[in-house]
């Protein structure tokens, strides 16, 4: 299953990279809800250490290889997520998300988290 | 038997059993027994889903009672108020029921409903949770008065949330012990054999007094218990016949004196001996949960941490240690675990569970993955009262963690003995290898508050509100105030313990202790109440789920001007269940069921929304929201604290990211 996951990671790699697969960020905003990755990472992935270990996805989300290994395979706090209930386009269009979450502003420039 | 052995020969039940017998006959059978008599007729209307009290039974509970015989003496329940009054109790948050009449009666006239004064609840378990909070910030118990049986039902969660939490709240509940005297129907319904039983898995004693001398030991000894650490719940049954009863000569009857009973300290030997370890030890860690009671007890663990420059992981049942103080490593606690070569846990509800982890993933067979997080000859001292007062039933004691050095023993209590040890035991030698301890945490906390901020700022200006942004807009407005966080936060990434700066005591107060939903929304009022005789301002982050379980208390703070601003952490959901649904959902390899919701079917709080700025209005007090744009939080935020600073509570419901 690992092999499998590794080989079906490089393919979706090498399509995100060639561009044959036009992701969409929009779409991908929609399936990070509908899949309930919000309910531990935040609406914008911003994470907690009550729920992700104070891990973000995003802004800079991991590489797309390391990334869809993670979701594929993992057997951490975080449950996998199978091909069977989260599609490789679905999940794509999920990075496309998390790619267009923008920075935070600089930290020293919000007044209320000033030291 | 109360009444066999009382001084009473007062005919009470001869009173109620003519009531009953009138309502039967029905002619003396008042408006609402002969609607109940009606109702019953084979064709007047649709049948009822269950049956009504027959005339009898509705006439013992709605007929205007005649003139009462009168009866020479005092009524009992006068002679235990004067019991009450003995032990300075402040309120008595209490739900009105029918069991205990005599005594509601006697407190508010005879006892002028001062020391201690009703609080009208609207739920039993409202009640006791205002009597955790309260004690939680006053260091004093309250009563709390319930209906045996059904008010006791209502009342349990709550009881446990208090001995989880050991937490002391004296609870009283009525009952009607002699079968042969008590009314039949309701009253009957309401009265058992042994209501004590419903909860004597979790409270520390219990008690049936059949007299009133009896009834003053109990008390006071349910007080004294109650009150030695480890403090917890109490339970004592009352009968309604005991309250009800005349007492002939007052003056034969004592209260006996209450003496606090000094809270159990470890054994010195083992003192010493941890003493050594800490003092000898290259990298100590101190953990502390429930372990400072009091103001002088942060003052001690900041001593006994400075003395050996050791880091300090708060788990943050209580306000241990102060997290402006560079000796506070709360963000690096795994990491600081894991290189410890002693650990000293303070009053731990989990010591396992401190050393260990646990992943819930379903391997090994289902039970998940548990992993130890300490090196293997780490050496681990324990002080904690608890083992002083487990039981069996519930399993609150959590997983058997083997230690090194166990005492039974009060941890604050045993702090003093603990610093003058430590400092016999260090050596000279340690003095520089202690002191560059000490630098490279202070290094470590400048850099940790760092990156707390700078987690804070992602999401900023996300809409739902991110609790990052809630907590410091709340921090902005009162900030300048001399405020009390009432409330639990570890469900906001416990935003308000990571950036605000605690360093007395009131700053925060723990959490429910047995995690039974339900405890937020009373437990802040309670506290609250205590506050306020402190001219302290309370705040809350009040979460959605736990607010719907006794939002009555509410009303309970509109109507006692308790004041206190209770800001929705509303994040339309039970989350941690949103959450468990969709790991099983993942881990059977199944997409999970959302219908038109946001999470897991079964577990969320919308379709519809519920609009809490209309349910605080509707309770009669100032009510905002819902609130989405991170941007309108300030002037509302500042609209409600004036309110609150006018001594009234207000509710701001603020539209959040999960957690």
């Amino acid at each position: 299953m690992h092999i499998r996951a590794w080989g079906l990671a490089l393919a979706a790699s090498i399509c995100v990279g060639q561009g044959t697969y036009a992701a969409s960020a929009e779409h991908g905003k929609i399936a990070f809800m509908q899949h309930g990755c919000w309910q531990c990472h935040g609406t914008m992935g911003q994470g907690s250490i009550a729920t992700s270990g104070g891990k973000r996805l995003a802004p800079n989300p991991l590489p797309w290889e390391t990334f869809y290994a993670f979701v594929r395979s993992t057997n951490r706090a975080m449950p996998p997520f199978s091909e069977k209930i989260l599609s490789d386009g679905d999940l794509e269009d999920i990075y496309a998300y998390l790619q267009s979450v923008p920075k935070p502003p600089d930290v020293n420039s919000i007044p209320l988290l000033k030291p | 038997m109360a009444r066999a052995d009382s001084q009473t020969r007062f005919n009470r039940r001869k009173f109620l059993a003519g009531v009953a017998i009138a309502g039967a006959a029905g002619a003396a059978a008042p408006p609402a027994a002969k609607a109940a008599t009606t109702a019953l007729t084979p064709g007047a209307g649709p049948h009822p889903s269950a049956l009504r009290p027959n005339a009898a039974v509705a006439a013992t509970e709605t007929a205007t009672p005649p003139a009462m015989a009168k009866a020479e003496g005092v009524p009992g329940s006068d002679f235990m108020v004067d019991v009450i009054k003995s032990l300075d109790i402040d309120y008595l948050p209490c739900n009105p029921a029918q069991s205990f009449r005599g005594l509601h009666e006697s407190l508010i006239n005879y006892g002028r409903n001062k020391k201690p004064e009703f609080l009208t609840c609207t739920h039993e378990e409202a009640s006791v949770a205002m009597a955790h909070g309260y004690f939680k910030i006053a260091g004093k118990p309250l009563l709390v008065l319930c209906h045996g049986t059904v008010g006791l039902q209502h009342a349990a969660m709550a009881i446990y949330n208090a001995w989880c939490d050991r937490v002391p709240v004296i609870v009283m509940g009525g009952t009607d012990l002699d079968a042969s005297k008590r009314p039949p129907g309701v009253p009957t319904f309401h009265s058992a054999q042994d209501i004590n039983a419903l909860v004597r898995d979790f409270t520390k004693w219990d008690d049936q007094p059949i007299s009133l001398p009896h009834f003053a030991q109990s008390f006071v000894r349910a007080y004294k218990l109650a009150m030695t650490p480890p403090h917890e719940p109490v339970m004592i049954a009352l009968d309604t016949g005991l309250q009800e009863e005349t007492v002939r000569d007052r003056s034969k009857l004592a209260i006996p004196r209450y003496a606090p009973t000094a809270p159990p300290q470890g054994d010195m030997n083992a003192v010493r001996e941890a003493a050594r370890l800490l003092a000898n030890a290259e990298r100590p860690v101190i953990v502390a949960d429930k372990c400072a009671r009091t103001a002088n007890g942060v003052k001690l663990l900041v001593e006994v941490a400075e003395l050996l420059q050791a880091p300090v992981i708060d788990q943050k049942g209580r306000m241990n240690f102060p997290n402006t103080h560079y000796l506070s490593q709360n963000s690096r606690g795994r990491a600081l675990l894991g290189e410890a070569d002693v650990i000293l846990g303070l009053e731990l509800s989990d010591y396992w569970g401190t050393v260990n982890g646990f992943i819930d993933n379903g391997e090994n067979e289902g039970a998940g993955l548990q992993e130890s997080h300490i090196k293997p000859n780490a050496k681990l001292i324990s002080i904690s009262s608890i083992v002083l007062n487990t039981k069996s039933n519930y399993q609150d004691f959590q997983r058997f963690q083997a230690v090194d050095v166990e005492m039974a023993g009060d941890g604050e209590a045993t702090l003093p003995a603990l610093i003058e040890a430590v400092k016999q035991a260090l050596q000279a030698d340690r003095k520089a290898a202690i002191e560059a301890r000490g630098n490279s945490m202070k290094k470590a906390w400048s850099e940790a508050r760092g990156r707390t901020r700078a987690a804070a700022s992602f999401a900023w200006d996300a809409s739902p509100i991110s609790t990052a942004r809630m907590a410091m807009e709340v921090y902005a407005q009162i900030k300048d105030l001399d405020w009390s966080s009432v409330g639990g936060d570890r469900q906001l990434s416990s935003w308000p313990s990571r950036l605000w700066p605690m360093d007395k005591h009131y700053h925060h107060i723990g959490g429910p202790g047995g995690y039974g939903i339900g405890y937020g929304a009373p437990a802040a009022v309670g506290a609250a109440l205590a506050n306020r005789a402190e001219g302290r301002f309370s705040v809350n982050f009040q979460p959605d789920g736990d607010m719907m379980f006794s939002p009555g208390v509410l009303w309970t703070a509109a109507r006692h001007k308790i004041p206190l601003l209770s800001v929705m952490h509303n994040n339309r959901g039970y989350h941690q269940e949103v959450m468990h649904v969709q790991r099983m959902s993942n881990r059977r390899n199944r997409v999970a069921y959302l219908g038109k919701d946001l999470g897991p079917m079964g577990t969320r709080i919308e379709n519809p929304n519920i609009d809490y700025a209309k349910l605080a209005s509707s309770m009669g007090m100032y009510g905002v929201g819902p609130i989405t744009d991170p941007n309108e939080l300030a002037p509302a935020l500042k609209k409600a604290v004036q309110a609150v600073k006018s001594g009234e509570p207000a509710l701001v419901d603020v539209v959040t990211q999960p957690r």
